[in-house]
This record gives C-alpha cells, structure tokens and sequence, in this order.
C-alpha cells in the first residue's frame, strides 16, 4: 500500500513539474556574416557606360539559386577598371563587406578566371605583404567573341604558392566563399 | 545511550552468569532468506564468547542445549550471506527467526572476483571490466567497447568516436552511466557521448534493445557504464593511473579515492585530466587534432540492506579541435580534397586548438534512494538533472571570429521509480515509471541560424519485467514497455524553405509570426510507442549454452532528424530535416551460442534485424548558392534490414599462452530500393597471442593483428559537379570505400614492486606498430586525410 502511495505520489509530481513550461518566443537571428551578392563595376578607362556583372542570392544557404545578371556586352581590346563589391542584403540597409574584406585584406584574394581568351585581369591593389587582393583591378578585353568569366573569392589563400599573385587560383587552396560564373559576350 | 544499555546488559549477563548457573537453558530458531522467506540450509550459528555452535539444517532450523547464559550475542553466517549480529535473552523468548541477506543477484553484486556481473541472463551482453578499460584510460569511450565483437565506431577525426551497435548509431543507442540515460545531443554524428572513461569500473554492452529497463527505443543496444562499486566494511582505497603516448604528444592522469565505513556509508571522488596536441600520420601532422579532457566526479550514500541512498555528481569538459582542413567552401574545394594525396594545411606540431573546435560540458546530478520490503521487493526512486552545453567555434569573418557559431544548451530532468518484486526468485517482476523534460535552448547570438530548434521534450515511460526460471536449465525474460513522447519546437524556416520543402500546404496552421524571410513556425508533435522484449537461456550442459532473444521497439524521430536545416562545412553539404518523419520501429530477433571453460571459449552471436521506416540521411541533389554547389543530404525513411555474426573464441594452449580470434561480420541492405545502406561496419578480424607469466612480477606480452576489409557493399552516392572555371562537370566521388587495412598493436605489462605490499602496474604499448598508412570507412574526415601512425604509449597504475 505504501508503495503504491509512493509510487503515486512521485508520479503526480512529475507531471506537475513538466507541465509547466516556459513559452516565450525566441528571437530570429539575421547572420551578419551571410554574403548575398557581389558585383564586380567595370568602367572603360577610355569613358562611357559601366557594366555591372552581378550575383544576388537573397536567401543564402537557402534553396534559391543565385540571380546572375551582365548589364551589357563588353567592347574589343578595351581597358576597363573593375571594383569589386560585396554586400550582406539580408540587413537593412545592406551591409558592406567589402570593407571586412579589406581589413583582412591578408587572407581573402578574388580571382578571376576567363575562358576562351576573352580577356584577360591584372590586380591593381595590395595587402600589406605586398600581395593583391583583388577588390581592384584592370581587365581588358581582346578580339571579339563570347565566353565566361568566373570570380571567385577565396578565404585563407596561400598568397605566396606559385602562380596564386597573379591570379591562378590553382594552388590557392584555402576555402572558397563566393563563386560565381558571368557569361560574356565581347563585341 | 547505547554504551549505557550495553554497560547494564553486561552488567546483568554478568549477575546471570553468577546468580543463576542452570545450564538447561535451550536457544533456538529459524534462519530464513530476507526476501521470499525460504530456509536457509547450512547457516553457521556460533554463540559469541563460547566454542559452541550450530549449523541449520535443510528447514533452516538449529537448536543449541543445554545453554547456561540468557543474555549473550550469536553471530549468523552464511557462504552466500553478510554475516549477522543477533542479541539473544532467552528470558524473553527462546525461539528466533533470523533472516538473512541471502540472494543469488545481490550475490553476483557483492562478489568481486565474479566472473559475470550481467544486468541480465538473457540478451547478448558483454561486460568489459576495469582491467581492460584501463588500457583506454587515454581513449574514449567509443575506443574501448571495439573491445566487443561486432562493436564499432563512427569517427570524426580521431578524437570524436561514437559507438556502433550492429550497424546503428546515434539516438539508436542508449548509454547509462551510473544510472542516469545519457542526454547529451546523442543525435549528431559529430557528437561524441560525453563520458569520462576513467570514471568506469566496468561497462556492461547489451546488443538490441532487450534492456526495457532503460529504453524502448534503443535499436542498436544498450551501453552501461557502472562506476566504482562499494562494499561494506571499514576501508579506504584508491587509484592513480598516469598515462603518456608519443603519437599527439599526450599525456593524463586519473585518481581515484573511496572511503566506505562497515556500516553502509561511503564516499567517492575522482579527478581526470589528459591533453594531446595535433596527432601524425605516417607522413603528416594533422594540423589542428589536439583535445583537452577534464572530469570530475564524486558520490557519496548509504548503502544497506534494506534501504540506501546515494547522491552523484559529475562533470566534465571536452575541448576538441576539428581537422583544419577538413573545413571546406564547396563542392569544388570538396573534389580538391578528395583527390589531394595529402590535406591542404600541415603545420609543424602544436598543441593549440583553435577553430574549427567544439567544447562541451556535460553535468550531472542525481539522487536516488532505496528501499526493500521483507518478503516483497525493493523500490527505488531517482531524480537526475543533465546540463549539457555544446560550442562549435566556426572558422568566421570580422567580428563573429572568435564567436561560436552553434551554443546549445539541453537541459533535462528525470524521474524513475522502478519496484522490483523478488521474493521469489523463481519469478522476479520488475514495474516502473519514468517521467522526464527536456529543454532545448539555442542561443540566437552566434549570428548564425538555428542549426537545431529551441525545443521542450517531454517523456513518459511505463515497463515491466518479468524473469522466469521454470527449470534449473531454462531462464526466461519477458518485458512489455509503453513510451510517450512530445516535441513542442519552435523554429525559424527561410521562408524560401519553407515552400521548397512543400510545409506550405501540409503545416501552414502552425506558423506563429512571418518576418519576410523568416518564418517562426510551431511544430509540435507526439509519438505512442509499444516496445516487447523476450529472451530465453538454456543451459546445455557442460558449459554449453544457448540464448535466443526477440525485440520489438520503436523510436520517435529526434531533433535532428525533424529539424535540422543548414549547411555542414565539414562534409561540404547542406543537411535537411522532415518534418514528416515517422517513428521508426525494428523487429529483431538473434541468438547466441556460448561454450566457456576454464581453456577455452567460444560465443557465436547472430542477428537480423528489421527496421520499418528506419531514418537515415541520403544525398538527393545539388543545391547552388553564392558560394557555388553544394550536394544537399535529407533524412529519408526505407525499410530496411539488417543481419550479421559476431564470433569470439579464446583458447589457453597451456597456463602462459592463449590466443584469441575477434571476427564481426554484417550486412545492411535498403530493403524499399534494393540498394546498399550507407555506414555499414566492413568485415573484421582480430587475433592475438598473449604470454603471461605470473612468477615474472605477473609479466604479460601480447601481440595483436587487426584486419579490416575494405567495405564492398555500399550505395553509390557519387554526383556529378559543375565546375564554372573549367566550364566543365567532374564526378564527386563520395562513396568508394578506403581500401583494406592491416595493423598490428603490441603490448607488455608487469607489476613493479615499490613496497612490500604495493605493486605499481607498468604497461608499455605501441598501436600502429608497422606506422602503416591507412583511412577508415566509418572516419567522417577520411576524405581529408590519413588515420593516425606509430603511436607509443606508457602507463602506470598504482592501487593503494
């Protein structure tokens, strides 16, 4: 009998207890680190209209994919100045990257990778080792004809592996935070 | 007072003796088992201050005459019993019922050089005991249970091992430690079970979930770790082990101490600590693989016959660096792994651990007290608390560098009450109750989406157990068990998500707020689960026997498998929840085949094991996002089957050599599609010849070989990549097992005499002795790099 009161007992105080539960809402979490787009402005040295090669993926790790635009077809051997910027849209107003980039100018580098020779980059600013960083660059173009350029930025490159300063991302290693492919037309 | 009363008792046993010299005085009883009233047969009464006594006879009776003194004291005992103190005054009354402790379990409890101190006498149980978990002193867990056949592990690194059952994992399999159901965010792979090894004295392993006791939903078995055991009498002893190996540059060290007083009282307390830095291969460091180890643990109680209580309390810290190299950006970084001989980051030696890295505290409290009725049972109720608090530092940008990226705390309270009803041996029934809450709390300042919900988890348990012996040969076990489970969770979804995966139609009703791109939605969930156990043991005769076992059980899907919506680094995939997902159940039956002498013993344990809606992770496409593809991995139900042997067989040629063969074989097929399952242990055999020789300071060296086979049956779950900057599609090949691998292991021990009554104990080790370079199938970092190479170890345990 006494068991039985005792086994009760416990019984009826554990579903006291567990019955009372806190119930406020958690607050949602806006990742400050989330990259959502990056553009890369290139302007002709020469003057005229900048086209605008960019990436926006507003939902991050989410299933969206990225939307990939190019303003405008580029001109033959033309010289363009090109500034890379990268921004978190998932704030209000957005939030600049690109200046976290630039303080850790030491371990982040974009590259940029063309194919069938349609153009071809050179870096136009350095880290404080003397190494580039990519947020500014010259591009210029060749003969006529279409294909892509990737850019690419990489955390953590092994600036100083052979062919990685002046922009070959084969022995950068290190991890890659954005990747993007534009598909160019030169004309 | 009492010296007072036994002053006047003297004085008058002295008054009586003088006054009265009458030796016709007759002193007689009973001696009777405390629990279910049978008589003791061969109790031995001696009357205290005399020569006389008297054994009882098959009723239990005894019967001394011709006594001169009323007032003596007789001491009772028995081969099977703790001896017992009984006052007589024959004035009073002449004829005595003395019950004594007398039971075969509680036998087997007390009896330390037992061979078998099993929780039970049907399943397929295997206990490691304190000799050999002293050699993973500096290991884990997971390391030492591979001890078992058909027992092993799926490894994060090196440092991250968690247990593998017959092929199941995880939430599949229950750990208990002193008592207490481990709940430690057991559901992620990455998750090793916090336990401190050092803390064990024995761990028992039950295969299947024939352990109602503890679980209904235990798949894969059952782990119990016991700690130090106490025994009554006046005593304080301890222990101190001291541990340093090569490979990692560790080292730890563990004490141990117990005072116990003969009068049920005793006190434990233990202190561990081991640290390594960054362990090699063959031909590398492993950049970032250190860990630091820190445990405590004390407990104190009562320990009587008929009642007792003990409070416990541990904690413990682990601080473990994950493979840098193994943190990747993509799909593409991922093929440049995989097809690199050697990982991307080799540093020279440290012992630093920096990100990736995890640390954990694990905490417990319990209190529990006991109480045995004469001629009933015992009843024992427990409380126990769990605090455990998870930090996975990321390798971050700006501010959030040195933030954590997952900080989740799991809280959870238990109330059991268990009532054994043994007073009759032949027929023991074991009843509980169990009532338990958890609370799961995500702390949103990482600035990093919820990988796992802020939930509240609330349990209930009902079983009982019966234990049959309808003969001498035959021993049955029969358990019916019935669990209620309830999920309240509440959870952001991106909004994007949230419509890719279809809840918009089925779970719209639940959605609490929408904050554009996020939505705070409100599952909740229950699950009724009915789980059956029935096991039977026969004895064959000459040291043969047989068990045969059969488990229905059932498990609610856990956080992970519901919830879990992110992107793993260091598997370069995004790994998706359902919110559909279905409790699981299993139908398992297996039997055992155990011959075991002195020379020689042989165990054949075989399975089969069907599991409908059995949960498990697959690859089902790729996803892109800003920073290129990912493969995207979502929990997925099939049915499935399971099956395999595990063999044991020792053999002692003559008294200074044995050998002995480990072989565990298995396989796991998707019964719905007919593939392959994912994760399954290949073949393995171990052999091992040990020479002792106990003339020689108790000297022993053995020689070990361990075999794997490259696992040939495994789903292929290659994908095809695009790679932008080649404008081209790569195969990523995921699936193809590591190949085969040989290593050899020796060892030596001996004792070390420093006084004359003390021994330190000397092993001297070394693992990998051939510094053979190999991969592990059931190693998360495989595609990383190598498993670790030669590695030295020295320990000295000294028992005082």
């Amino acid at each position: 009998m006494k068991t039985i009161k005792l086994l009760s007992i416990l019984f009826i105080s554990s579903l006291v207890f567990i019955s009372c539960s806190d119930d406020d809402d958690p607050i949602p979490v806006n990742e400050e680190e989330v990259i959502t787009t990056m553009t890369a402005t290139l302007t002709p040295t020469g003057g005229g209209t900048a086209i605008v090669l960019k990436t926006q993926d507003l939902d991050g790790d989410g299933p969206n994919a990225p939307v990939i635009t190019v303003s405008n077809s580029l001109a033959i051997n033309t010289v363009y100045t090109g500034v890379m910027e990268v921004l978190n849209e998932t704030e209000t107003p957005a939030e600049d990257i690109t200046e976290e980039v630039l303080e850790e100018a030491l371990e982040h580098q974009f590259f940029f990778t063309p194919t069938n020779g349609i153009a071809t980059v050179a870096y136009t600013d350095t880290d404080s080792e003397g190494n580039p960083v990519g947020i500014q660059f010259t591009l210029t173009t060749t003969d006529a004809g279409s294909g892509t350029i990737t850019i690419s930025l990489v955390h953590e490159p092994e600036k100083t592996e052979p062919g990685v300063s002046s922009g070959d991302i084969t022995n950068a290693e290190g991890e890659t935070d954005i990747d993007a492919t534009f598909s160019i037309v030169v004309q | 007072m009492s010296v007072k009363y036994y002053l006047i008792c003297l004085f008058l046993c002295f008054i009586n003796v003088t006054i009265s010299q009458n030796c016709n005085l007759k002193f007689q009883g009973i001696i009777k088992d405390f629990h279910d009233d049978t008589p003791i047969e061969g109790a031995y009464i001696k009357m205290e201050g005399s020569n006389l006594y008297a054994i009882s006879d098959e009723r239990g009776n005894f019967v001394f005459n011709n006594i001169c003194t009323v007032n003596f004291k007789a001491s009772v005992s028995h081969v099977s019993c703790d001896p017992k103190i009984v006052t007589v005054n024959l004035n009073e009354k002449a004829f005595f019922e003395i019950r004594l402790e007398h039971h075969i379990e509680e036998l087997i409890e007390v009896n330390v050089t037992s061979k078998v101190n099993k929780k039970s006498k049907t399943a397929q149980e295997t206990v490691i005991k304190s000799d050999v978990l002293e050699r993973y002193s500096s290991l884990s867990l997971g390391d030492a249970i591979k001890e078992i056949p058909g027992i092993s592990s799926i490894n994060t690194g090196n440092s991250i091992v968690k247990p593998v059952i017959n092929g199941l994992h995880s939430s599949r399999v229950l750990i208990m430690t002193n008592n207490v159901r481990l709940q430690d965010q057991e559901w992620g792979i990455e998750h090793a079970p916090n336990i401190d090894i050092n803390s064990a004295e024995s761990i028992s392993l039950i295969k299947g979930a024939n352990a109602l006791e503890f679980g209904g939903d235990a798949l894969g078995g059952v782990i119990i770790v016991n700690p130090s055991r106490t025994f009554n009498k006046d005593s304080i002893f301890g222990k101190t082990m001291l541990n340093g190996h090569s490979n990692g540059k560790g080292y730890g060290f563990n004490t141990t101490l117990t005072k116990t007083l003969s009068k049920g009282f005793y006190i434990n307390g233990q202190i561990s600590h081991k640290q390594t830095g960054d362990y090699k291969t063959p031909d590398y460091f492993l950049t970032n693989t250190g860990s630091k180890k820190t445990g405590f643990s004390a407990f104190t109680g009562l320990k009587k016959f008929e009642y007792g209580f003990e409070v416990y309390y541990s904690y413990l810290k682990n601080k473990i660096a994950i493979l840098r190299s193994s943190h990747i950006g993509n799909v593409e970084d991922l093929v440049n792994a995989i097809n690199s001989e050697e990982p991307t980051i080799i540093n020279d030696f440290s012992y630093d651990i920096n990100a990736p890295k995890q640390e954990v505290i694990h905490q417990i409290f319990k209190a529990n007290y006991y109480l045995r009725f004469k001629n009933f049972g015992k009843l024992d109720v427990q409380y126990d608390y769990q605090n455990n608090h998870r930090f996975e530092f990321d390798i971050r940008r700006g501010d959030d560098r040195d933030n954590a990226a997952l900080d989740l705390e799991l809280q959870s309270h238990t109330f059991k009450s268990t009532l054994k009803l043994d007073s009759n041996s032949d027929n023991i029934y074991k009843i509980g109750l169990l009532a338990g809450y958890q609370d799961n709390y995500a702390n949103p300042e990482t600035g990093v989406r919820r990988l796992i919900p802020d939930y509240q988890k609330l349990d209930f348990g009902i079983f009982s157990i019966g234990n049959f012996k309808p003969s001498d040969k035959l021993t049955i076990d029969i358990g019916v068990r019935y669990d209620f489970n309830r999920i309240n969770a509440k959870k952001f979804y991106q909004t994007s998500r949230w419509i890719e995966r279809g809840y918009n139609d089925d779970f719209s009703d639940i959605i609490i707020e929408d904050f554009g791109t996020q939505l705070l939605v409100k599952p909740s969930f229950d699950f009724h689960s009915v789980s059956v156990s029935t096991g039977l043991s026969y004895d064959l005769g000459k040291n043969r026997s047989v068990l045969f076992n059969y488990g229905l059980s059932n498990r609610a899907p856990n956080a992970s498998e519901l919830f879990s919506d992110g992107l793993h680094h260091s598997a370069a995939r995004i790994e998706l929840g359902d919110l559909r997902i279905l409790k699981e159940t299993s139908n398992r039956i297996s039997g055992t085949y155990n011959y075991d002498t002195e020379k020689a013993t042989i165990t054949v344990e075989g399975f089969f094991n069907h599991i409908h809606n059995f949960i498990y992770l697959e690859p089902t496409g790729v996803e892109t996002t800003i920073r290129g593809s990912f493969p995207v991995w979502e929990y997925k139900q099939v049915n499935a089957i399971l099956f395999g042997a595990d063999l044991n067989m020792r053999y002692e040629i003559n008294r200074k050599f044995v050998v002995q063969n480990k072989s565990s074989f298995m396989k796991g097929k998707d019964v719905s599609s007919n593939r392959d399952l994912i994760d399954i242990p290949s073949l393995k055999t171990t052999n091992l010849v040990r020479f002792t020789n106990k003339k020689w300071s108790n000297f022993s060296a053995e020689i070990q070989s361990e075999l794997v086979f490259r696992q040939r049956n495994f789903p292929n779950n290659n994908f095809e990549a695009y790679i932008p900057r080649t404008d081209s599609f790569i195969l990523v090949d995921i699936s193809s097992p590591p190949p085969a691998y040989h290593l050899l292991n020796v060892r030596s021990d001996f004792d070390l005499k420093i006084s004359k009554k003390e021994n330190v104990r000397v092993a001297f080790s070394i693992n990998n002795l051939l510094n053979t370079s190999y991969r592990e199938n059931l190693n998360r970092l495989r595609y990383f790099a190598d498993e670790i190479g030669r590695n030295f170890s020295i320990q000295l345990i000294y028992n005082y």
